[in-house]
């Protein structure tokens, strides 16, 4: 009965929530989102520049892309944050001023591009090559055709994995701690764990980790709607296909068939 | 719905050669293709059919020889160019699934032709009419059967009034049933005076449309010759035997 009231009072004391609900609204939230949603932006945009140049005849892209894939994708995201972060902070002093963000953003699209490049990647090698091929036929160059019909498809099958990633980075962005925020900048996990270890319990920081979950759950479900839809997408456009089949056979025009037989 | 005129040319090709590595796909081809005429080309599978007509749009560049174009080389042309004027029609129809039928059409005509959207759009349902398919414009691919993609193909391809038409083995992937419809999209064709080279397995085509048929193995034209005499009296054991087990 004692653990479970010490329990109680540790992980779900609702006057320490309460207490912490304001600042986790109005700082961590927004912090959290800025982060992540800028992490995601850049580091969709970089990550297909990476796909791009991975998939590139060409070995001076190729090589760059792949090494910087590994790279990153290899280091765990608190190494590079840190480097990146600390490292950098000098240079970043004289563009920026003491703002950690830029740089923590700068890190956490890094390791996020490299996740994002070799998932674009992959969904863009599992597109036929017949589809290229058909549209240079009609008259495309390659980067005209890869950009019109091959990309846009290849995007399409990996979205799930996209969204997943996303879910991933939002996770990710509680580590720009590591480089000293200022109060106002403190994001969902920094303001709990600040509540926590003010207070001695622990409260504050589930409530932190509620917000996450109200964020990546909602997010983890439009993940399998995505996917649920790709599947069934074939017949989401409210053509039966099965009727083709009758049509072949009434309206080709036969005339010369016969003659052809 | 009247018909847009078609203008086929020439095409030739001059003692083609390709290898892939050590695997010379094709070894000296010559062919003739008089404007507005259908010239089928039969064979083993790799006898070098289908790179042949890919090398003849230039989606593969050959090592040796010329390909021409109403008596012109076209080798030093830009190939996007080319490509616009070569239609081709693929064995596995190669619409893009992602589009509506009649954005698979519009596609070409607006990114590479630079129409306005009404002007592609109206064009495409005109082609899409013609192949008896206006009725699906907005459908995916997907949700039609293999002959019908297999006619928007035709149309995607026309839509950019080309002068001459490719088909790699266009039926060949169909269920019998549907190959029929396919066949008489493409003889309609033929008999309007577009010029077409079609690589088939359908000898039935071959002898009622074809002006000539060229027998190709190991890279070569083997045989080539009117139609009836190819298939009545053919002159090379290889063509013989090729005929003995196809028909």
């Amino acid at each position: 009965m004692d653990i479970l009231t010490t329990l109680r009072e540790t992980f779900f004391d609702l006057g320490a929530m309460r207490e912490a609900l304001p600042e986790l609204l109005r700082v961590g939230l927004p912090n959290t989102l800025i982060l992540a949603l800028t992490s995601a932006v850049i580091g969709t945009v970089l990550g297909m520049v990476l796909a791009v140049s991975g998939l590139s005849h060409r070995r001076w892209l190729r090589w760059p892309a792949r090494v910087f894939t590994d790279i990153f994708r290899g280091l765990p995201a608190a190494v590079t944050i840190l480097l990146i972060g600390v490292g950098l902070s000098p240079v970043g002093l004289q563009i920026w001023g003491p703002n950690p963000y830029p740089l923590g953003i700068l890190a956490l699209s890094l390791i996020a591009s490299a996740y994002i490049g070799e998932i674009f990647r992959s969904g863009i090698q599992s597109v036929d090559d017949g589809q290229l091929e058909a549209a240079r036929a009609l008259g495309f160059s390659r980067p005209s055709g890869m950009r019109l019909v091959v990309i846009p498809q290849g995007v399409r099958r990996v979205l799930p994995a996209l969204v997943n990633q996303f879910i991933a980075l939002i996770k990710e962005s509680s580590l720009v701690y590591f480089l000293g925020l200022l109060a106002s900048q403190r994001d969902l996990f920094r303001i709990g764990q600040d509540a926590a270890a003010n207070t001695g319990n622990q409260s504050a920081l589930v409530l932190a980790g509620l917000f996450y979950l109200l964020v990546t759950v909602p997010l983890t479900h439009a993940v399998n709607a995505i996917d649920r839809r790709l599947r069934e997408g074939r017949r989401a456009d409210g053509s039966d296909g099965s009727d083709g089949v009758d049509d072949d056979r009434v309206e080709a025009p036969v005339a010369q068939t016969q003659e052809a037989r | 719905m009247t018909t847009a005129p078609v203008h086929g040319v020439a095409v030739a090709t001059r003692d083609v050669h390709l290898a892939f590595g050590a695997n010379r796909v094709l070894r000296g081809v010559d062919l003739e293709v008089p404007a507005a005429t259908t010239a089928c080309v039969i064979g083993p599978s790799g006898s070098g059919k289908s790179t042949l007509l890919r090398v003849v749009n230039r989606l593969l560049e050959p090592d040796r020889g010329d390909v021409l174009l109403d008596g012109r080389s076209v080798l030093r042309d830009n190939p996007d160019v080319l490509r616009q004027r070569v239609g081709m029609v693929f064995q596995h129809f190669n619409l893009f699934p992602h589009k509506t039928v009649r954005a698979n059409v519009t596609l070409g005509l607006t990114k590479l032709k630079g129409l306005p959207g009404d002007e592609a759009d109206e064009k495409a349902l005109h082609h899409l009419d013609r192949v008896g398919l206006a009725h699906k414009a907005d459908v995916r691919p997907g949700n039609l059967s293999g002959g019908q993609q297999q006619r928007v193909a035709i149309a995607r391809a026309l839509a950019m009034e080309p002068e001459v038409m490719l088909f790699d083995e266009a039926t060949s992937a169909l269920d019998p049933e549907l190959v029929k419809g396919v066949l008489a999209t493409m003889a309609e064709l033929a008999a309007e005076g577009m010029t077409m080279l079609v690589v088939t397995h359908e000898m039935g085509f071959a002898r009622s449309v074809a002006q000539q048929v060229l027998f190709m193995d190991h890279g070569r034209v083997v045989e080539a010759g009117a139609p009836d005499r190819l298939f009545e009296a053919p002159e090379t054991e290889r063509l013989q035997r090729f005929l003995s087990q196809v028909l």
